[in-house]
């Protein structure tokens, strides 16, 4: 097995699911009927990364582990995605904070996988973020218009929006890890994103009348599989109905 | 806790395809007009209906009553040589 690639290809699908399954507690609970469908829209986009990911992550495995014993069987520790995506997201301008950052990302991130200059580009993983991008640059509009009138809007709204952004900060380090030497060439080095998509985070942060928070990074460890207190919590609710009833279909 | 003022209404109209009107899809609430283009996006277009999307605050179309229904309508029932009612239509002709 290509382990290098398992990992790699492993932390794209868990950052994708588990910020889907954070997405979808915004249903039901946005402010307005218009904005819950906005945001399952964009969760829902995210798990359709997610089960393609998922899918080649289990293919280059070679065991015959499907997109669902990915997704549901696996433990908190087998999980790859970063701290950032699987904190609590139950204050509306946390959510907007977390998805301007981390669309941000993804959209720098699939680009370079789809069209970056790679030498012996991995082509599955090209295919999966050619399709994402358009969906990742319109969640990032999405995040961006609300940071922009929340920031720029009233008092309460503007304390509001900054405190959320000062929680979200410290956690975007860990997105821009190190590249395995044995992907070079073959996958986005996530290291080399860290400039371009700040400085994207930035002017809207600053157009927002907000403050680029001055803060030290979080510690790490999402992508060994080791988590905050908040991801088991999420499984449980996420696989719960897959492990009570195996291989349930709607 | 602050009295919240409600989003305003919006009408949304849907081009389907290039060569079509925009038709008018339905109706949704939004801040501001920026926000009510991407709100009928998520709503109107999800499956693919459109290639271009109209909002309009729907406090600034002006309607017609139903009170008024006969002066505006009524007149131009009984003109019959106002419709073109007595040319043969080819075979084939789709939008007329």
């Amino acid at each position: 097995m290509d382990t290098a690639l398992f990992e790699y290809t492993g932390g794209l699908a868990d950052d994708a699911l588990v910020s889907a399954q954070r997405m979808g507690w915004w249903i039901s609970r946005a402010p307005e009927l218009e904005e819950d469908v906005a945001l399952a829209n964009i969760g829902l986009d995210q798990l359709g990364q997610a089960r393609n990911l998922l899918t080649y992550a289990g293919e280059i495995e070679g065991e015959g582990r499907s997109e669902d014993d990915l997704a549901y069987l696996r433990d908190e520790r087998y999980f790859r995605n970063v701290k950032l995506v699987e904190r609590p997201m139950t204050d509306f301008g946390v959510a907007m904070a977390r998805l301007l950052t981390f669309a941000t990302y993804q959209l720098h991130l699939y680009r370079t996988l789809a069209t970056g200059d790679l030498g012996e580009r991995d082509e599955t993983l090209a295919a999966i973020a050619a399709k994402a991008v358009k969906e990742v640059a319109y969640h990032v509009d999405h995040a961006t218009h609300w940071v922009l009138r929340l920031g720029d809007g009233t008092e309460e709204s503007h304390t509001r929006m900054q405190s959320a952004l000062d929680a979200e900060w410290p956690y975007l380090e860990e997105l821009f890890g190190p590249l395995d030497p044995v992907l070079t060439g073959r996958v986005a080095d996530r290291s080399a994103l860290r400039d371009a998509v700040l400085s994207d985070v930035r002017r809207v942060v600053t157009e927002a009348t907000l403050s680029v928070p001055e803060v030290p990074p979080a510690l790490g460890g999402g992508r060994d599989g080791l988590h905050t207190e908040h991801l088991g919590y999420l499984l449980a609710e996420m696989q719960h109905l897959h492990r009570s009833h195996p291989g349930a279909k709607w | 806790m602050s009295t919240r003022r409600d989003w305003p209404l919006w009408e949304v109209f849907v081009r389907a395809r290039r060569g079509l009107s925009h038709v008018h899809a339905g109706s949704l609430h939004a801040p501001d007009a920026e926000m009510a283009l991407r709100n009928a996006r998520d709503l109107y277009t999800r499956r693919g209906e459109g290639v271009s999307i109209w909002v309009v605050k729907a406090s600034d179309i002006e309607a017609s009553t139903p009170d008024e229904r006969d002066p505006f309508f009524d007149p131009a029932a009984d003109k019959i040589y106002r419709h073109p009612t007595f040319y043969d239509v080819p075979e084939g002709v789709q939008h007329l």
